[in-house]
């Protein structure tokens, strides 16, 4: 398991997060390599399907990154995207997945340091899970 | 509209355990309108069981399909050529839906994946409430709108009973007493005196009480 390296994709708001990963990069932060980014226009983008294929097509993990409550741009799209990562996590509880390898994260355009650290908190959570039992090459 | 809500994954991966393919059809009335079956909850439901099956190293042949609608057999022929290809077919359109096909497609398997509750609406958002059990002979204008059929736990025409507490009914915290809003609405209407009628006891017959029901208009009859 010494070399099991996750998968991670995260769905990020252009407003915050995807901002915030650009500010992380200027500011030369290190992140995983593991974290693959999904730029949303909004977190309320995102769709319950699109974080179960994310795991359906063999992701170890995934997280959905959107402004601080209360100021997302589009006033509720965080909340909602919220009840989305919920409903997800109760799908792989009925399914015998680990809910842990989907999160919501709420960070500002102005958090660099943040970002690099949700980043490596994602990646040592799942990392720690070890590999998805969804992983396509058990797929006979 | 019709109501339902979807079954659960275990007991749609118990219903569909000795299948290898499977064709999941939606429906676009009710169901795609109270967001239970769907287009977008065909692909919910079509990867949730891709999941489960690859988590068990199984594959599962998905096809997803949407019909305008599963009560009228002209929609449901549109499956005649791709309905055989799959080991069974899973519904996502109420109680009517799986029967429509099961008639006619006998020799395939169908199964419902939506408990069908009520007729009702929306009442904010994700939420629906029941305003109609579909009687056979609607009452509801001696109530001031409100039906007692659906919306009383007892069906009282002559209410309230003596559970009606602060506007709750006794069955639980959770239900209103629709005939506490009988009587506050008609004492705001200035119609209170309605209520010393005796209503008579209701004829059921038109109900579920007089056996299935069918409901034919000659003039549309061919
Ligand atoms: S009285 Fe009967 S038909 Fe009218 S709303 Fe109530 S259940 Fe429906
Ligand atoms: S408490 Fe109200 S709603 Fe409940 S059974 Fe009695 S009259 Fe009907």
């Amino acid at each position: 398991m010494d070399t099991f390296e996750p998968q991670i994709v995260a769905f990020c708001c252009k407003y915050c997060a995807y901002a915030a990963a650009d500010l992380a990069g200027s500011m030369r932060l290190s992140y995983p390599p593991n974290v693959k980014i999904v730029q949303l226009p909004c977190t309320g983008r995102v769709d319950i399907f699109h974080l179960l294929k994310a795991i359906e097509d063999g992701a170890d993990g995934v997280y959905v990154a959107g402004c601080l409550e209360g100021e997302c741009h589009f006033l509720k799209g965080n909340l909602r995207a919220r009840k989305k990562v919920e409903y997800v996590k109760r799908t792989l509880v009925e399914l015998g997945i680990e809910p842990e390898r989907v999160e919501m994260y709420n960070l500002s355009s102005a958090m660099g340091p943040r970002f690099a650290e949700i980043a490596r908190e994602m990646t040592d959570r799942v990392r720690e899970l070890g590999p998805s039992p969804v992983k396509a090459e058990a797929f006979a | 509209m019709i109501i339902g809500d979807r079954k659960s994954l275990t007991e749609i991966l118990d219903m569909i355990k000795d299948c290898r393919s499977i064709l999941i059809t939606g429906c676009k009335g009710c169901v795609t309108v109270c967001n239970v079956g769907g287009l977008k909850e065909v692909q919910v439901l079509a990867s949730s069981l891709k999941i489960a099956r690859k988590k068990e190293g199984k594959s599962i042949a998905i096809e997803e399909n949407l019909l305008e609608r599963q009560c009228d057999p002209e929609y449901i022929a549109e499956l005649a050529d791709v309905v055989h290809r799959y080991d069974a077919v899973l519904s996502m359109a109420c109680g009517v839906g799986p029967q429509f096909l099961a008639e006619a497609y006998p020799t395939q398997k169908f199964f419902p994946a939506i408990n069908t509750k009520f007729f009702g609406g929306a009442t904010g958002h994700g939420v629906w409430e029941e305003r109609c059990a579909g009687c056979g002979s609607c009452v509801i204008h001696n109530y001031d709108g409100l039906c007692p059929v659906s919306r009383c736990s007892k069906s009282l025409m002559n209410g309230p009973c003596g559970g009606s507490a602060n506007g709750l009914c006794e069955i639980s915290k959770d239900v209103v007493c629709i005939w506490d809003r009988i009587v506050k609405k008609k004492m705001e209407q200035g119609r209170l005196a309605d209520l010393l009628t005796v209503m008579p006891a209701k004829d059921w017959s038109t109900s579920r009480d007089g056996g299935p029901r069918k409901s034919i208009r000659e003039e549309l009859t061919q």
